[in-house]
């Protein structure tokens, strides 16, 4: 198979991700499309990785894998305190960010 | 992934429908952008153009995406990538990985470590149970407190200022 494929495969991954963090409310459904959206991404960082026989988009897919670990670990941890609160789950309820 | 499981186990999976039928009705004081995903939550002409506003955008960029891909100059993305020998310390092995990390992209290797450890700290700060096990304990209040809405994540309650 042609690199191609793993482009598009790449691009629709990372399209069903957009679409769900456009159209989803709740924040564990919301992380869960930005997890989709960056392994859209890490998809084609690899497959161009392979392209060119070159390591560095593998390296950047790991630390991109790395963010995406802490970006879910905190963002898990503050639905955690939301729901200890009673407060609404849902994003719309949590725009205001001022403290 | 697992995380995910225990954090649905924990809060319930229904919070879709609970907050969106929970939210009951509001006072014409707070239009905004709440009001928008109070349209898309719900039913009526005005949600399904909303969904259907956000499943075009993203069939847009979809199709976007792949004419730039597809669509590229680049002869190379039509090939199956570059010659590749197997090896022991081939393209793609750990070894190869492992050197790489360990060489070329330590600094960025040991930032990673550095944000997963703080990821780690903030994790356990952000999930903790909070004041104790009885909520009612210390509830003085700051005249500051009286400004500020609750539940704000604000760093007095971080410390347990004003608990619920």
């Amino acid at each position: 198979m042609s690199i191609a494929w793993y482009l598009a495969v790449s691009a629709i991954v990372f399209s069903l991700g957009a679409v769900g963090v456009i159209t989803r409310r709740n924040p564990l459904v919301l992380l869960l499309c930005l997890e989709l959206m960056l392994n859209g991404a890490n998809l084609s960082l690899i497959a161009f990785s392979r392209m060119w026989g070159n390591g560095d988009g593998q390296i950047l897919a790991l630390i991109v894998m790395t963010v995406a670990a802490c970006e879910v670990c905190i963002g898990l941890g503050m639905i955690v305190a939301l729901y200890r609160r009673r407060l609404p789950v849902d994003v719309d309820e949590l725009r205001e960010l001022q403290g | 992934m697992v995380l995910y499981v225990f954090v649905v186990a924990y809060v319930g999976g229904e919070e879709d429908d609970a907050a969106t039928n929970g939210a009951g009705p509001r006072g014409p004081s707070q239009w905004g952008m709440s009001q928008i995903g109070e349209r898309l939550g719900g039913s009526g002409p005005v949600a399904s153009g909303l969904r259907l506003g956000g499943a075009v955008a993203g069939g847009a960029l979809l199709v976007e995406l792949l004419i730039a891909l597809l669509g590229t100059g680049l002869e190379a993305v039509r090939g199956h990538g570059a010659p590749y020998a197997p090896g022991p310390h081939a393209f793609g092995t750990p070894a190869y990985i492992g050197n790489l990390l360990l060489t070329r992209f330590l600094l960025a290797f040991e930032v990673a470590s550095f944000l997963l450890l703080i990821a780690a700290v903030g994790g356990v700060v952000l999930a903790r149970r909070r004041g104790g096990l009885d909520d009612d304990a210390g509830d003085d209040l700051a005249p500051l407190d009286l400004m500020r809405p609750l539940g704000t994540g604000s760093m007095s309650e971080g410390v347990g200022g004003r608990v619920r």
